[in-house]
């Protein structure tokens, strides 16, 4: 055989099954990425010691980094598996499903906590209706570069994977809810209901559950400054509980 | 009456969008997306959207943009439609604007807007090279805030599988299948949205997101809805090629200033930089003066082909050309282009701010799609289609930046239609229909799960993408077409000994992916056939032996029906709505 890649796959055929590792040996060619591995192994879903198996369950859409789909943890770090480059990564390459979620099949776990903590913040503008209304707010470019990164978010959840405060003891919403509050809070629009949020961040599993132990600012692929919107947000959150209190 | 049930199937822009208009006008929708609708195929769009704002003072008008999109696609498409949506335009933009979709902006915090293929105007609004995503992402919201107050049940994880007809052949729902419990189910309703997309899997390495098989489409096919205009597929003139797919280079690159060439010498091994300017080739500048690196897409696919495989001046002998933005200054880039400079970073390894790309053309979009009226219902009572996955905006050609606006302009036309058909639609006799079509369905499945052959499903698919690519792309022979269609018999036939590795009745992606897999073959019939009748050259579809445009005999809409035998499907042809526009030949080598 030729140039080949090995690699590692944590199998688990669902929520309540044994998990297995199984091993893989593939030809080896240019460019490839993780994603493409795991097709090659549907198409011949053998194992390294020539035993059948089955084609690996994972979610993936748009390949190109920009849907969030395909994250999982490769050789134990979270990230987005088509943007991983066999060529970049030490052999044999371990893939692994996120941790922090619940499992469904082999790499395919439930990251719908997300998309709850987002209506929970009502992380949307309230725009009065779709029909003709002439143009939006004015918003200078200034403005517009700060809020585009935030904007830039893929809900892959590598931020909150690898965040040691996301885990049921603290309920912690995570890092990309707290940035697309800032978002929404920056908003000419949007700011209408920005106490609303702050205060939803206020109680437990809110913002003062984070640790700074900045693992989300490093983890995530669409280098969005998770920091500075948690400790952005944080301020405001302070702020929004003395005035509560004030207002009794 | 009880409030009419809705259903949207597909959570991109045209679904999100009808999904907003029917829940605004107090009805009600279950929302139907095999992914998280926010990760749907929407957010690869980059390069921006389209409307006559005229904030440029070029006077730019949204009757020159109906002209540009008409030219553009080769007058195939219907007028009417095309017209109400470039006049719908610039009121899409202001309320995207305002559901806070960060476009880029000019000093003044206006609306910054970019130049796009097939226009000689700043027409294209746009947000960074993500401007899909941002679009995408401000709907998703929108329909978050609408499933929060209860008018939106979303179904993510769920594969539709066939439409329910009753009797008289009216849609009364849906069967959709569970992707992790398998369990498929029938949900019944008075008027059901197709909002599915392109169908680039087709063609094995595409543009498109994995969830882009057509299957959808091809399944309502085969329960009697014509589909349109099948042979009209988009090869993108800049792809970067890849081992799980082709990404997409952006028009934008070229918008913001990229140049495309390549070294005027055959087989030149010096690296680029050594290359002086007056021994390189911008075949694009030197042959289209007027338009140069922004002709249209099919005219520069033809053009990369052309200069690789019949001047022979590939980079390094490959199927390459360069698309050089190494002139542009880098904090320029940076602001205008960054997302897509990142892509090529990231899955290529070189900085396109410092070495020129290495692109080819790659299938990139479906301009054809199921027929509907000027109402965005198919030929079956009760079923609407809206964005990718239906054929009226592009004719035989779409420009780019127009399929964000198509996508939104077709959502919002087709959900209140919808809403209003389903409230004044007769009630269905019995259950409509739907236990014949789950019982058809358990048949199908239970069939797949106990076939004992040799086939394996992805490599069929990957003998499909081989031929149709080779085919059916950008340039189509008579005799290729036929070869390629008895390929797709074969397939068909070795479909019936497909043998799944994986029997198991949980998160089966496998099984998933193999009913999408027959699903596809029997539409790459509708795409190859569709071609094969269609001798001349129009838009994208292109035969060397038919090279002129022949209005006389395909000035046409081609309809295709599933007929069920082995000769395939049977073709009718329907005349085209040029009332306003009178068709003129269509050249981007001068001004039009």
């Amino acid at each position: 055989m030729a140039k080949t890649v090995k690699f590692e796959i944590k199998r688990q055929a669902g929520p309540d099954s044994p998990a297995v590792w199984e091993n893989f040996e593939l030809e080896w060619r240019q460019g490839m990425n993780v994603i493409s591995a795991m097709m090659e192994i549907a198409a011949n879903p053998v194992t390294s010691d020539g035993k059948p198996t089955t084609p690996i369950t994972y979610d993936s859409n748009c390949l190109e980094e920009i849907c969030g789909s395909c994250a999982m943890r490769i050789n134990g770090k979270a990230r987005m598996a088509c943007s991983a480059l066999v060529d970049n990564l030490e052999q044999p390459i371990k893939v692994e499903p996120l941790s922090k979620f619940p499992l469904v099949r082999d790499l395919q776990v439930d990251r719908s906590v997300l998309f709850e903590n987002l209506m929970r913040v009502k992380a949307w503008v309230p725009v009065d209706g779709t029909y003709d209304l002439g143009s939006g707010p004015r918003v200078f470019p200034q403005q517009q570069e700060a809020n585009y990164p935030l904007s830039n978010c893929i809900s892959c959840t590598c931020c909150m994977e690898v965040c040691p405060q996301f885990n049921e003891a603290t309920g912690f919403v995570g890092a990309a809810t707290i940035a697309q509050v800032k978002l929404f809070n920056n908003h000419p629009t949007g700011k209408v209901f920005k106490e609303e949020r702050l205060r939803a961040l206020a109680g437990d599993g809110g913002i003062q559950e984070c640790g700074y132990a900045q693992n989300c600012v490093e983890a995530c692929p669409k280098q969005i400054p998770l920091t500075n919107a948690i400790s952005d947000v944080g301020r405001d959150v302070v702020v929004q509980k003395i005035k509560d209190f004030l207002r009794g | 009456m009880a409030a009419p049930r809705i259903i949207v199937v597909g959570g991109g822009l045209a679904g999100l969008a009808a999904v907003i208009k029917i829940a605004e006008a107090g009805g009600h929708v279950d929302l139907f997306s095999i992914v998280p609708v926010k990760r749907s195929h929407s957010v690869c769009a980059q390069g921006g959207i389209n409307a006559a704002k005229n904030l440029k003072g070029e006077g730019d008008t949204t009757a020159q943009h109906f002209d540009d999109t008409i030219y553009g696609g080769d007058f195939l498409a219907n007028q009417t439609p095309v017209k109400a949506m470039c006049e719908a335009a610039p009121g899409i933009i202001d309320l995207l604007d305002r559901m806070g979709v960060p476009f880029n902006r000019t000093p003044e915090g206006l609306l910054d807007f970019r130049r796009f293929g097939g226009t000689l105007y700043h027409r294209t609004a746009f947000a960074g090279a993500t401007t899909g995503q941002q679009l995408l992402y401000a709907l998703d919201e929108q329909v978050r805030r609408y499933e929060v107050d209860g008018h939106v049940h979303k179904y993510e994880g769920w594969e539709f599988l066939s439409s329910i007809l009753d009797s008289k052949g009216v849609c009364r729902g849906i069967v959709a299948m569970n992707l992790r419990t398998m369990e498929v189910r029938a949900f019944q309703a008075e008027a059901v949205i197709l909002a599915t997309g392109g169908n680039g899997a087709i063609f094995g390495k595409s543009t498109n997101s994995v969830v882009c098989t057509g299957s959808a489409q091809s399944a309502v096919f085969q329960q009697g809805a014509y589909y349109a205009n099948g042979e009209f597929i988009q090869v993108h003139p800049t792809s970067i090629p890849g081992e799980d797919k082709l990404r997409l280079m952006s028009e934008s690159a070229r918008g913001e200033g990229g140049r495309v060439w390549v070294p005027r010498t055959p087989g030149d091994k010096r690296p680029w930089k050594q290359i002086p300017e007056a021994e390189r080739f911008y075949f694009l500048e030197e042959w289209y003066p007027k338009y140069g690196n922004l002709v249209p897409r099919d005219v520069a696919t033809r053009a990369i082909h052309k200069v690789v495989y019949e001047h022979g001046l590939g980079i390094d002998g490959q199927p390459m050309v360069y698309l050089d933005l190494t002139h542009i200054d880098r904090e320029t880039l940076n602001r205008k282009l960054e997302g897509i400079l990142e892509i090529y970073e990231k899955f290529v390894g070189d900085d396109p701010r410092e070495v020129p790309m290495k692109i080819f053309p790659g299938m990139h979009y479906t301009m054809g799609g199921l027929w509907v009226d000027n109402n965005q219902m198919t030929n079956i009572p009760g079923l609407f289609a809206a964005g990718e996955c239906e054929y009226q905006y592009h004719g035989a050609n779409r420009l780019g930046a127009n399929s964000l606006v198509s996508c939104i302009f077709g959502g919002f036309t087709a959900g209140p239609i919808a809403l209003k058909y389903a409230k004044n639609v007769a009630g269905a006799e019995g259950d409509g229909g739907a236990a014949a079509e789950i019982a058809r369905q358990a048949e199908m499945n239970a069939q797949l799960l106990k076939n004992e052959g040799k086939e394996n499903p992805f490599r069929l698919w990957r003998e499909l993408g081989v031929t149709m690519t080779e085919h059916a792309t950008v340039i189509r022979y008579n005799k290729g077409l036929k070869q390629a269609d008895e390929k797709i018999v074969e397939l068909l036939d070795r479909f019936q000994n497909v043998s799944l590795a994986d029997r198991t009745q949980w998160a089966n992606t496998s099984f998933a992916f193999t009913r999408q897999l027959y699903n596809m073959l029997e539409l790459s019939r509708v795409i190859v056939q569709g071609a094969l009748l269609r001798d001349e050259s129009r838009g994208a579809h292109y035969k060397p032996d038919f090279p002129d445009r022949n209005d006389e005999k395909f000035l046409k809409t081609t309809k295709a029906a599933f007929t069920g035998a082995t000769e395939g499907p049977r073709f009718e042809f329907e005349d085209v709505d040029t009332q306003f526009i009178k068709p003129r030949p269509r050249r981007y080598d001068a001004a039009k």
